[in-house]
């Protein structure tokens, strides 16, 4: 038997976050995940680091979240590849160029600005971009960061402050008795504590109906790529009106893009590409970066993770349970919100609160739900 | 996703009921070639599909048109082999739907995506055979990155397939027959090696003598070779340790250094270096169509799990054939051709390919201890070598990843298993996803955790097996 102050479930980065930023506060932590941290949604992502396009409801998370990435590396003692490259979204007709237009000044009440880019200025500082292009919004404080690497960082940095990491450990049974919550391990181990943090990405939706919270969320596995490096040309990280491509370069070459869905095969916890997904996204990344045609894709891969049916994570208290704290369901944005939403599940355990805008994200949005008709289970 | 239907099995009046199974093959080897021989002679019309512009695969690769050179001259003794398999094939061209030029790309779900000049297109396939073949395992050191080094099965593609040589006063370093054949081949080019260095002890070579004299006409082709070597005076030592290639002025290779048997430094002067410890099979495939994988201890390697007959286990209709699922070398991958297209006719309820399955299946017993005695006795991988390489050796080149690298993040951050190493450092993670330096690393992983070989795993396989031109895919949804 452990005990400790907060349990938490799930070593992606939000749980991670969650346990180095408890630590912080002194609290005891262990953290629980079934493979290594960051195996799945975590670490295979895309790597964007992107406030620009988010739902007005995740904004003051994202917002919360990009100051930790200006921090991660004090925080973690590695950058994690992180660049403030820029987030230029683009718009293929008028019609979406407006679109940024009208998204822009709405990001400004969350003090985030972003720059409109006409055509003729995307054609001069872009000019490897596609004519299709009409316009453009760029966020400059985004970027993007090195996926493989964070949620391990931020794993490692909790460790070094005490927390206790097991990987490898699945959980079978969780439960809440007399004020304690009680996690029992598939090797019959037992983890005791008075908080618990349910961060198990596409799987966290058993922890909730555990605790009488059942919601419907699906899973999607995104379908990515990646190139043989290349002389460093595609400066921003780009994304469209409609997102059904996305592309990236990193400092040393190579180019990263996804764009469509593999499968996501959650019971048997593997993902995979598909190639004719593969195909498309390669047609999508060459229509908008022409030179795109002269090099090649060395590798493709998938992950999983949890989606819930309006896009937005979960994030906030249980109404059922004292101490249990839900943060799943990220929808493929969880790597830019990771970060702030560790820290914001340690103050919602520690303090029942957070000064950080989430009520639009709380459980509560599914009661109406016929969730065994709309989802997962 | 990944798991291939029963839909043929047994059924033997598939002809009244229903369209005939799609046969794909892909490979036209020795392997390749035979397989598709046996399933036309029942009936079928295989789809073959190539990477090669013309049939042989590695061993009896065939030169441009253009460019001309005696079957003799080619291939060595092996000149009737070769000619009797191009012929074979030439015979068939009317009875197959023949790919060349076309690379396999992605694998699953009863379908293959094959990518060639005019796009990538998806080939569907009830019944697979995987004649995939195999390519060199290279152990680094220090300087194999540089310009002037090839591998062994390279030096002979540029002599098979483009008639020119790696250089002119070459250096032949690694271990295997494939290091005297190759040798050789130079020599009867006319380009004299300067050195043909094994690192294999001269003892092990004596210890294996018994089961290499099982070898019959094999062995005495490979006492030759070294005979004829050694008579064009060419230096041969075994039991040596690499040290460096290294770089002259116009920044190639310039000079070779290595350790002899007696922890002595040689080097030599030379313009180019081949390099080659042995074969390792092309297993991606079967990777991605979920096959399961089996270590395998004597050929130190992974390899996908098959049946006596050549069938994979646990995915319904697929069959491997030649050196793809464990290096057996040209020979035996003309009978493995058979065999697995019999396993593949019997499936579809061919009664007679049961009784030439056992047939064949004995031939292969009997080759069988010639080449334990050739891979795992005489030559067998110096995989101590392999995990002793320096820290400050390049180990995955297109990374650019230093085998201390990988040690650090192994001990460091606890990367116990090749793929965590490959997310953290990159290792195996370029152009050639691993193909090259994969067992390299997980040779270096297992040591330096004190762990055994199979603990730390294997870099798993992801589409596509070889780099894909973004060009190839754009083209094709214009035209």
């Amino acid at each position: 038997m452990t005990v400790a102050d907060v349990a938490i479930v799930g070593g992606g980065i939000a749980g991670c976050s969650a346990a180095l930023h408890l630590r912080q506060r002194g609290a005891s932590v262990v953290l629980l995940e079934r493979k290594s941290c960051g195996s799945e949604a975590s670490g295979v992502n895309y790597g964007g680091v992107r406030q620009q396009g988010r739902h007005p409801a995740e904004l003051p998370l994202a917002r919360r979240s990009r100051a930790l990435w200006s921090k991660l590396e004090s925080l973690v003692g590695t950058d994690c590849e992180f660049s403030v490259s820029g987030h230029l979204k683009l718009a293929r007709s008028d019609s979406e160029y407006e679109e940024l237009n009208t998204y822009a000044a709405h990001a400004e009440t969350h003090g985030l600005s972003l720059k409109l880019i006409p055509a003729e200025q995307i054609r001069r500082t872009y000019p490897w971009l596609s004519n299709d292009v009409v316009g453009g919004s760029l966020c400059a404080e985004d970027g993007h960061a090195n996926p493989r690497l964070v949620a391990p960082a931020v794993m490692c940095a909790a460790r070094h402050c005490g927390a206790d990491v097991c990987e490898r450990v699945t959980v079978t049974r969780v439960e809440h008795r007399n004020g304690t919550f009680v996690t029992t391990l598939s090797d019959g181990q037992h983890v005791q504590s008075r908080g618990l943090i349910n961060a198990a990405g596409a799987w966290a939706f058993h922890i909730s109906a555990a605790f009488g919270e059942p919601v419907p969320e699906d899973v999607m596995a995104p379908n990515m790529c990646v190139t043989e490096p290349i002389p460093h040309f595609i400066w921003p990280n780009l994304g469209v009106c409609g997102g059904d491509i996305y592309i990236r370069q990193i400092e040393r070459g190579n180019v990263i893009f996804g764009g469509g869905e593999g499968i996501a095969d959650r019971d048997a916890i593997r993902s995979y590409p598909q190639s004719a997904v593969t195909a498309t996204a390669i047609r999508a990344a060459v229509s908008l970066v022409p030179d795109l045609a002269n090099t090649q894709v060395i590798r493709t891969w998938s992950g999983i993770e949890g989606v819930m049916p309006d896009g937005l994570p979960v994030v906030g208290r249980s109404r059922t349970t004292p101490g249990l704290v839900h943060t799943f369901g990220f929808s493929g944005h969880g790597f830019q919100l990771g970060l702030g939403v560790g820290a914001v599940a340690s103050e919602l355990v520690l303090d029942g609160g957070t000064d950080t805008e989430i009520d639009e994200l709380s459980i509560g949005r599914f009661d109406q739900l016929d969730v065994a008709a709309s989802g997962n289970a | 996703m990944h798991h291939a239907s029963r839909k043929w099995h047994g059924n033997t009046d598939w002809c009244r009921r229903m369209k005939p199974p799609s046969i794909v093959i892909v490979g036209a080897g020795p392997a390749g070639i035979r397989a598709a021989e046996t399933i036309i002679q029942a009936g079928y019309r295989p789809t073959v599909v190539d990477e090669g512009d013309q049939c042989g695969g590695q061993i009896y690769r065939q030169p441009p048109s253009g460019i001309r050179r005696s079957p003799k001259a080619l291939y060595g003794f092996e000149a009737q082999k070769a000619s009797n398999l191009h012929e074979s094939f030439a015979s068939i061209l009317d009875a197959i739907d023949y790919r060349p030029a076309s690379t396999v790309w992605d694998a699953s779900e009863n379908k293959l995506c094959v990518l060639s000049e005019s796009g990538t297109k998806d080939v569907h396939w009830d019944r697979l055979i995987l004649a995939t073949g195999a390519m060199d395992r290279v152990i680094p050191f220090k300087g194999w990155t540089q310009p002037g080094v090839f591998t062994l099965g390279g030096s002979q593609v540029a002599l098979k397939g483009q008639a020119c040589a790696i250089g002119e006063c070459p250096v032949f370093v690694g271990t295997g027959p494939l290091l005297y054949l190759v040798a050789y081949q130079y020599l009867l080019a006319g380009v004299r090696p300067k050195a043909v260095l094994d690192t294999s002890p001269p003892k092990a070579q004596r210890r294996a003598i018994v089961g290499l004299m099982r070898g019959g006409r094999t062995f005495l082709k490979g006492l030759l070779y070294i005979a004829q070597l050694k008579r064009a005076g060419v230096r041969i030592a075994s039991g040596i340790r690499p040290l460096a290639a290294n770089i002259g002025e116009d920044g190639s290779v310039s000079n070779f250094s290595w350790l002899d048997h007696s922890g002595e430094m040689r080097s030599a002067i030379c313009d180019s270096i081949a390099v080659g410890f042995g074969l390792r099979s092309e297993t991606q495939l079967a990777d991605l169509c979920g096959v399961p994988f089996a270590y395998d201890k004597g050929q130190r390697q992974w390899l996908p799990a098959q049946d006596s007959a050549g069938r994979a286990e646990d995915i319904e209709g697929i069959y491997f054939a030649g050196d793809g699922a464990g290096v057996k070398g040209a020979d035996a991958a003309e009978l493995l051709g058979r065999r697995a297209a019999h396993a593949l006719l019997l499936d579809l309820g061919h009664a007679e390919s049961g009784r030439l399955l056992a047939n064949i299946n004995r031939r292969i017993q009997r080759m069988s201890t010639f080449r334990h005695a050739l891979d795992r006795v005489a030559f067998p991988f110096p995989h101590r070598l392999a995990a002793a390489i320096d820290d400050a050796t390049i180990l995955c080149r297109c990374e650019g990843v230093a085998a201390g690298e990988l040690r650090r993040i192994g001990k460091e951050l606890g990367a116990t298993e090749v793929n965590r190493a490959k997310a953290f450092c990159r290792v195996g993670m370029g152009r050639c996803q691993g193909r090259v330096c994969g067992e390299i690393a997980a040779e270096v992983l297992a040591e330096c955790l004190d762990v055994s070989i199979e603990k730390v795993g294997r870099i798993r396989g992801q589409a596509p097996v070889k780099p894909i031109s973004m060009r190839a895919f754009a083209e094709a949804s214009k035209s």
